[in-house]
């Protein structure tokens, strides 16, 4: 009956085809021939081979957006991983005001991150922010947030008296900042999912582990973790790739300049921005760098894909 | 036993403080919008809009003053008018004692209003409405289609272009964002509505998510509708789409919060303020009026309510459909 030719396949893909060839396909494709030309907004100029790309590895602004990149990746992704972890487990033992907990700590995932910035640039203010209120009642005073430069590990061993290394002083005050603010705001979402995984494992396994007088920690680390690693993967996956992302708290939180303090909160996207938009208009130059990032993006998942098929049960 | 329930009192203990961690910087937020900037600025950082109001109490009367200087025995007050607002006499020397003050809660509703009127947010609310929704009929339209044809017919290359599609559907907003906006200028598109609407009328993760749904529909139900003599579009018209609410209504969410929350795009592509959508107003007016903190969080307050509103009244669907597309994607 199907093979009867009565139809026209192509029509029904037609409209979605040509938006994605014209809106995805077309531009990422041009963003490699951009990155090989001098081109400006009026169009290509001359062919300049791989210099953007030699330009990138001289530039030290691209290296520190670059560091502070992943500086946010080294800090969000575990400690996303393990509080989604953490508080799924908590809501599945929890029968009682479960919906609750679960509407509230969806909120922020469907809140802007405009909105959310705007807020929490607010709440890190050292003149009547919450933040610094709140840390007030356990005697931590006076942090700068987001205009101060030193690294977080200056800071903690600055105040019982070591001075480390400006190399070792980790992701500046504000950066980590952005940190907690973009951990605050995937930490429901992730919790969420979390949680829809470690309903799918079989209740039978506990049981059996309860019988062979398995410890609840024991249960833990042999049953939930191995069995729960598909979802650890998948966010894992995503909230790698969204991270390499941050922009908008960058852009609204920190500065002016933008970036600051210090450059210290300079993440790649937003360089990319800065570059392309800012006052050199440099597309080619721009679209080297997202292209990077892209490789970057793309080299990562394929790991973890990898990762993924090796330690599969 | 005893164990048993101090690690109930754990979970809830742990659990109601990420909850309280995850809702109170939007109570703030609110607290913070109902408040006089004066107060801000005098240090006020809690949550209740309080107030201190005082009064000079002379003559049986109680007038509402403002405190210029206090002293232990005497004050300067200016003593406010009938309407509150201006001053009745101004400098007055009077005995501190018959000054008192009281706390009073007030709520500065007229911070919205003038965060409205310093700024169109009406317009730029319209523009995000015309925007989302002309998005969301567009791409639940192409990729019904889309998906159907993915799903339920058989063609040349079929397999290939799915491929591409989610491929493409991989690559971040970033990388694309230099070129898109080297193409729009070429098309004569910045500054207008297409710029915003056309490019992001075809969502593949849409096209994915539909066409999951669709391969799970019994093909005897489509064997039927050929005998009927249904012609395609009609099975998809009468049968598909009517038996896939569900995962519409999923899309659908998708593509609304999406759109609504959409920033560096209207950002890149828009400058004329005509056009600027929600967002995009919002983070000027972040730059511009940084120190009207009442006014900042009035207006941020504004633009999450319809989201949120819509997530409240919807949150178990809301919630299913990124449970579902997570697990699935």
């Amino acid at each position: 009956m199907r093979t009867k030719k009565s139809y026209f396949p192509f029509g029904y893909i037609l409209p979605a085809f040509l938006i994605v060839f014209a809106f995805r396909l077309i531009p990422i494709v041009l963003s490699f021939i951009i990155s090989f030309f001098k081109w400006t907004i009026h169009g290509p100029e001359k062919f300049i081979g791989l210099q953007n790309y030699i330009k990138l590895f001289q530039d030290p602004g691209f290296w520190q957006s670059l560091i502070n990149t992943f500086y946010l990746v080294v800090f969000i992704v575990p400690i996303t991983l393990i509080l989604s972890l953490f508080f799924a487990n908590l809501l599945n033992r929890t029968k009682k005001l479960s919906g609750l907990f679960r509407t509230t700590y969806f909120i922020p995932t469907v809140t802007s991150l405009v909105a959310i910035s705007i807020l929490w640039k607010l709440i890190f203010s050292p003149h009547g922010g919450l933040m610094n209120h709140v840390l007030g009642f356990f005697s931590i005073h006076g942090l700068n947030w987001l205009s101060e430069p030193r690294g977080i590990f200056t800071l903690l061993f600055g105040t019982i008296g070591i001075n480390i290394p400006k190399a070792f002083g980790g992701p500046s005050l504000a950066l980590f900042a952005i940190i907690i603010v973009s951990i605050w705001r995937s930490l429901g979402y992730n919790t969420i999912i979390y949680l829809a995984g470690l309903q799918n494992i079989p209740e039978v396994y506990y049981e059996a582990a309860d019988i062979d007088g398995a410890s609840k920690w024991k249960q833990f680390f042999n049953i939930t973790v191995p069995l729960i690693s598909p979802t650890t993967f998948y966010v894992l996956i995503m909230t790698t790739i969204v991270t390499f992302q941050v922009f908008s708290q960058v852009y609204l939180m920190t500065g002016p300049p933008i970036g600051g303090p210090l450059g210290t909160t300079k993440v790649i996207v937003y360089y990319i921005f800065e570059m392309g938009f800012g006052e050199s208009q440099n597309l080619s130059y721009a679209s080297a760098i997202a292209l990077v990032l892209f490789f970057i993006i793309l080299g990562l998942t394929m790991l973890q894909k990898r990762l993924e098929k090796k330690v599969q049960y | 036993m005893l164990k048993r329930y101090f690690g109930k009192c754990f979970s809830y203990f742990m659990l109601i403080l990420c909850g309280l961690i995850m809702v109170v910087p939007f109570i703030w937020m609110v607290s913070t919008s109902l408040k006089s900037q004066t107060a801000i600025n005098k240090g006020s950082v809690g949550f209740i809009p309080i107030e201190f109001v005082n009064y000079y109490i002379h003559d049986g009367k109680k007038e509402l003053c403002e405190i210029v200087t206090e002293e232990e025995d005497l004050s300067v007050i200016n003593i406010y008018g009938n309407d509150g607002k201006t001053f009745k006499e101004s400098y007055v020397k009077v005995p501190t004692e018959n000054i008192t003050s009281s706390k009073k809660l007030k709520f500065h509703l007229n911070n919205y209003i003038e965060a409205f009127t310093k700024v169109p947010f009406g317009r730029y609310f319209l523009n995000t409405l015309f925007v989302s929704l002309s998005v969301l009929i567009g791409v639940l339209i192409t990729s019904s289609l889309a998906a159907y044809a993915f799903a339920r017919m058989r063609f040349k290359g079929r397999d290939f272009i799915f491929y591409l599609f989610i491929s493409m559907m991989m690559v971040p907003q970033p990388i694309y964002l230099i070129p898109s906006y080297f193409l729009l200028t070429k098309l004569g598109w910045i500054n207008t509505y297409q710029a915003l609407i056309i490019p992001w009328i075809a969502n593949i993760f849409s096209i994915f998510l539909l066409r999951q749904q669709f391969k799970t529909i019994p093909q005897d139900l489509f064997d039927a509708a050929v005998i009927d003599g249904c012609s395609q579009f009609e099975i998809l018209w009468r049968i598909v789409l009517p038996i896939s609410k569900p995962i519409l209504a999923t899309t659908a969410i998708f593509s609304l919060i999406a759109s609504w929350n959409s920033f560096m795009w209207p950002l890149v592509m828009t400058s004329s303020d005509k056009l600027r959508v929600l967002q995009v107003g919002l983070s000027y007016f972040a730059q511009e009026a940084s120190s009207s903190t009442t006014l900042l969080m009035s207006a941020s307050t504004f633009s999450i309510a319809p989201l949120l509103i819509i997530f409240l009244f919807a949150q178990k669907q809301i919630i299913s459909s990124f449970i579902s597309s997570g697990l699935k994607g």
